[in-house]
């Protein structure tokens, strides 16, 4: 690890004015991927301002047909909370296959999302549940948050505070996890909402999709057979040791049906 | 009070207090004043000659106190570091083994490999220092596969062919007659997967020079501290041996991977003396990784013959194994005695001839790994055996049991140069039929079948050869050291006893097994009998633990050694009873004369050798402190036989163990606990190696691709089924405690086991481990377009 200045920050603002004046500080959520890099000295940030103190930013409350997730809340947390399992059970056990227990009582979702790593999990639930992502600027939609492998359309200084997840009529997430580290080689949220059926896809790609043709068959016909003659295109898809691009593509529509099948 | 804590208790093991209450004593946890950080400059090439190095800038770097390299070693007359066996090429020749500098010198030969130290007051300020070494390197086609070394750029000048040896065992005129008279001849390419060792304490080392005695101390972690000092102080110059201390503190599992000498603990040593301060090192994960030793990766092909009734006739195999760039401290041995010699297994194959060719390649040096040579001989032999009966269409179990040695015909000799003493393989395999209730198989596959899953069930029926080694045998085979061990019991005035052994227990929990073997001998408990290891300083020479032989060899020095201080104690007590010591009789801690109520306690008996007022010091010296060793007539043969059941989910390609049997003869068990715990461990292995550890590096550019945890799958828990144990008892013949071991068992036993499982579920030949679920998806795809295609 390199030299850095640790800075503990008291609220959101005085966190985006620190982060505005210092040249290459990093947010410290709950570091799950930020410390590992910076002890293999891959990355060297001058500055880490933690958010782990400031009032308001961890919790869950549920109202109107809204979850509301604070970005600093814990993954166990998430996957422990009672409220989150009636109302969005789907959501809780995502959260409780995240990693292994020591990150999920250390990782955070608004961590999670804003790195935007491909293999992460948290993407398929905001994008696959439709969720609204709520900054110290604005709020952005789900849809429209990831751009890209590791980016997002977070500004530069902006903070992610909340997710807020409407609740979906039904919904079922299937994983399938690396077997070394347990990321997802293929995560699918399949979600039946008042806006209508959304099939959500991470790991399995440069950055988390919605998987069009699935959620038109779908449209029509909420069952895992009406999946029957879909594909997943192969081309573009990750490929590593763990997984070929056509294995990823099976996986994606294998999870898919299974997803459905858990709540048709 | 020994039947509670002698041998055969399930006694709790001693030594768990401290380590579950976070007081072990690791070798990073210990720091001496004044100490030093070592952070090592490792080559990020897999080839490449150095054509200049400038260490001025790290030199000058803050808190920077020594920048070190291979020309610096040489100049204080820092040595190579061995291996310690001398493997000899079938024309007789002697094996080719290339300098292997503690620091590399000139050229990098795989990546990791360390080519300069630099040493600064904090760890932080050596890391800094060590970034500002600027080396030029110049890259070299660089090959990381074993099959085609042969055929690549020579890594070591004057080695053609980047071949070590070409080495052979058995009648190969035999086995081709048997091949060529043969009804069925079975041939099967195996592949044994690379593995990376992954103790859970990454290794370290402490070197503490004191220039007021001219002592060094060196504190690592080792599997065996004194042949770590032998090997310091005779063949790398490190220091002599009466000024040199190697201690061994609780060292956090090993399999295989600290036996070895390495690069770093010499660095640590020679740096301290070179300094006169203490000079320390903690490798972090991926030092591990990339830097000790790994394990199996051999390339085979087999021919078995078979009768027409199924009778073993010959087997014939050719492997080609890979020793890494440099030789390991014992890397020779481990593909050719420890793995050609147990082709046999549990079968009377009357001819067997095995090849080997060890290469040299750009990859981390390659050593004995848990079962080490063994698990790659029982991996193709039970593959092929399995292989041959579905292709004759008989019953696995059934092929096996008409093939094995019976029970009546040892002790047997088999064509690749062992003897077994004693067995009963039969009566291992009924046993795991039974208990996994291999008759009601196929209404669990159709069950299974019924639920969209493949069902499949696979044997293996393994021997090894442990317990190492006899010194005679290993001498006429190439070792460079014998292979006993050694006790020394001291009893102390008031009748509790301290135990030296040579080994070295690194979670094998000796502290448990040993007193309770002491317990049952001496007739005192557990909390009498405090046993050490770990310190040249305190110990006499022993062999360290490794190949299973710590209680079959060492706990056979400690039974000596305890009848040594029975015989004493029986003296000492004619003495004071006023009789003769042949008419004494010990029994439960209690010496007696026989016929009377005249006895004296084993307590007694202590004060009263330390007591010696009234002595004939002509016939009886004072003192009750008695040392041993012991070395083995033959090698111990613990054999069993598992059955592995497995679910395969024909979508994903998902494999579950659902049913894991394991039936185990290691002779005379003393602590059935640890026994268990340790089958436990090794079937984990096993199935680790067999379902997810796979070392990748990449064949282009010789980067190690499994360089950590996120890529390298390690077994978990929950990858794991709860597994059904029995044993079977015969004793070994040939140590007083008849025990055969047990460290390796679990490991040898089950990567066949689950492989004859997984390509029964999914209906093919062959499969490589792991067998990841993207190989048994991409299996199944190739059967599925195979079956369309046609």
């Amino acid at each position: 690890m390199y030299n850095f200045t640790y800075h503990r920050a008291g609220s959101v603002d005085a966190a985006a004015s620190r982060l505005a004046e210092s040249g290459d500080a990093k947010l410290l959520a709950g570091g799950m991927t930020l410390l590992p890099t910076m002890k293999q000295r891959l990355a060297q940030p001058s500055e880490l301002i933690d958010l782990n103190e400031i009032a308001g930013l961890n919790g869950i409350t549920v109202s109107g047909g809204t979850v509301t997730i604070g970005a600093m809340t814990r993954h166990a947390d998430v996957a422990a909370s009672a409220e989150v399992k009636q109302a969005i059970p789907a959501l809780a056990k995502l959260a409780g296959l995240i990693g292994d227990p020591a990150v999920r009582n250390r990782g955070t979702i608004g961590g999670s999302i804003a790195n935007n790593d491909p293999a992460a999990d948290y993407p398929a639930a905001v994008v696959g549940l439709g969720a609204t992502v709520v900054t110290n600027k604005r709020e952005i939609a789900g849809d429209g948050f990831f751009t890209g492998m590791f980016e997002t359309a977070l500004d530069e200084g902006e903070i992610v505070t909340a997710v807020r997840f409407p609740v979906p009529q039904k919904a079922a997430y299937f994983k399938f996890p690396n077997p070394a580290s347990r990321y997802a080689v293929v995560g699918v949220m399949v979600a039946k909402t008042s806006g209508g059926i959304r099939v959500a896809v991470t790991g399995a790609a440069p950055c988390v999709f919605r998987q069009s043709d699935m959620e038109s068959a779908l449209s029509g016909n909420f069952s895992a057979a009406a999946l029957s003659g879909i594909t997943q295109d192969a081309d573009g898809l990750n490929e590593d040791i763990h997984a070929s691009a056509e294995y990823r593509a099976s996986l994606v529509v294998v999870g898919a049906k299974r997803a459905v099948a858990e709540i048709a | 009070m020994t039947a509670e804590t002698g041998i055969g208790a399930r006694v709790r093991r001693k030594e768990d207090v401290r380590f579950i209450t976070g007081r072990g004593r690791y070798t990073d946890d210990i720091n001496r004043p004044g100490q030093l950080h070592a952070v090592f400059a490792r080559s990020p090439h897999a080839h490449a000659r150095i054509r200049s190095l400038d260490t001025s800038n790290a030199e000058t770097s803050p808190g920077v106190v020594a920048v070190l390299t291979g020309a610096d070693l040489a100049t204080d007359g820092i040595g190579p570091l061995p291996c310690g066996w001398m493997i000899h090429s079938r024309d007789g020749s002697p094996m080719k083994q290339p300098p292997h500098p503690a620091l590399s010198v000139g050229t990098v030969r795989y990546v990791g490999e360390p080519y300069a130290v630099v040493i600064g007051e904090t760890r932080a300020a050596a890391q800094a220092g060590a970034d500002l070494l600027d080396p030029d390197f110049e890259e070299l086609p660089a090959n990381v596969d074993t099959a085609s070394a042969q055929s690549t750029a020579p890594i070591h000048e004057g080695i053609p062919n980047n071949l070590c040896y070409d080495w052979t065992l058995g009648d190969e005129a035999a086995t081709d007659a048997a091949l060529a008279s043969a009804v069925h001849v079975i041939e099967l390419d195996i592949v044994n997967n690379r593995l990376i060792p992954n103790a859970i304490e990454p290794r370290a080392a402490l070197g503490d020079y004191d220039a007021g005695t001219d002592m060094l101390t060196l504190y690592t972690t080792s599997q065996n501290p004194h042949l770590a000092r032998l090997v310091l102080s005779a063949f790398v110059g490190l220091a002599p041996e009466h000024k040199l201390r190697v201690v061994s503190p609780d060292v956090g599992g090993g399999f295989g991977s600290k036996i070895f000498i390495y690069s770093e603990e010499t660095v640590c040593g020679w740096a301290s003396k070179r300094l006169r301060r203490p000079v320390k090192w903690t490798a972090d994960r991926s030092e591990a990784f990339l830097n000790d030793a790994h394990g199996r990766d051999h390339v085979s092909k087999a021919r078995l013959a078979l009768d027409a009734n199924g009778k073993f006739l010959g087997l014939k195999v050719s492997t080609i194994a890979n020793l890494g760039a440099y030789m390991s401290t014992f890397s020779s041995s481990i593909p050719t005695y420890l793995y050609g010699t147990l082709l046999a297994g549990q079968y009377t194959t009357p001819a067997i001839f095995v090849e080997v060719r060890s290469v040299f390649t750009n990859t981390t040096p390659v050593d004995a790994y848990r079962g080490a040579g063994r698990p790659e001989a029982t991996f193709l032999l039970e593959r092929i055996v399995e292989t041959a009966a579905r292709e004759l269409g008989m019953d696995p179990a059934e092929l096996r049991r008409k093939n094995m040695v019976p029970k009546d015909a040892f002790p047997y000799a088999t064509p690749v140069a062992l003897v077994y003493d004693t067995g009963d393989y039969q009566a291992c395999l009924d046993k795991a039929l039974a208990l996994s209730d291999y008759a009601g198989f196929p209404a669990r596959r159709a069950a299974a079948k019924a639920r969209g899953k493949l069902r499949g069930i696979g044997l293996s029926c393994y021997i090894e050869a442990c317990g190492l080694a006899p010194s005679r045998l290993a001498g006429q085979l190439g070792a460079g050291v014998g292979l006993y061990e050694s006790a020394e019991i001291r009893v102390n005035p008031t009748g509790n006893v301290t135990v030296f052994t040579g080994t070295h227990s690194h979670g094998q929990g000796h502290e448990t097994t040993f007193a309770q073997v002491v317990s049952s001998r001496l007739g005192i408990g557990l909390d009498q009998i405090e046993v050490v290891h770990g310190d040249t300083s305190q110990g006499q020479f022993g062999m360290g633990t490794y190949g299973s032989r710590s209680l079959a060899v060492g706990g056979s020095a400690i039974m000596k050694a305890s009848d040594k201080i029975v015989a004493k104690g029986r003296k000492i007590a004619a003495y004071l009873l006023e009789a003769r010591p042949e008419d004494i009789d010990f029994e439960d801690g209690v010496f007696r004369v026989r016929g009377t109520n005249q006895a004296k306690t084993f307590g007694e008996i202590a004060f009263a050798a330390y007591v010696p007022h009234n002595y004939p010091l002509e016939e009886l010296e004072p003192g009750l402190q008695e040392t041993a060793f012991y070395d083995p007539q033959n090698f111990t043969y613990p054999a069993g036989a598992y059955v592995c059941e497995v679910e395969v989910d024909p979508e994903t390609g998902v494999t579950r163990i659902v049913k894991f049997t394991a039936v185990d003869d290691f002779g005379q068990v003393i602590n059935p606990m640890i026994v268990e715990g340790q089958v436990h461990g090794g079937i984990a292995q096993g199935i680790g190696q067999a379902m997810l550890e796979a070392c990748r590096y990449d064949r282009e550019s010789g980067q190690l691709l499994t360089g950590s945890m996120m890529d390298y799958a390690m077994p978990r828990a929950d990858d794991l089924v709860n597994f059904d144990l029995d044993v079977v008892r015969t004793d070994c013949t040939h140590n007083p405690l008849g025990a055969k071991g047990c460290g390796e068992a679990g490991a040898i036993g089950s990567p066949p086991a689950v492989i004859n499982a997984i390509t029964d579920a999914i209906g093919v030949r062959t499969l490589d481990m792991p067998a990841t679920p993207l190989k048994v998806w991409t299996a199944l795809q190739a059967g599925s377009a195979a079956v369309k295609g046609s």
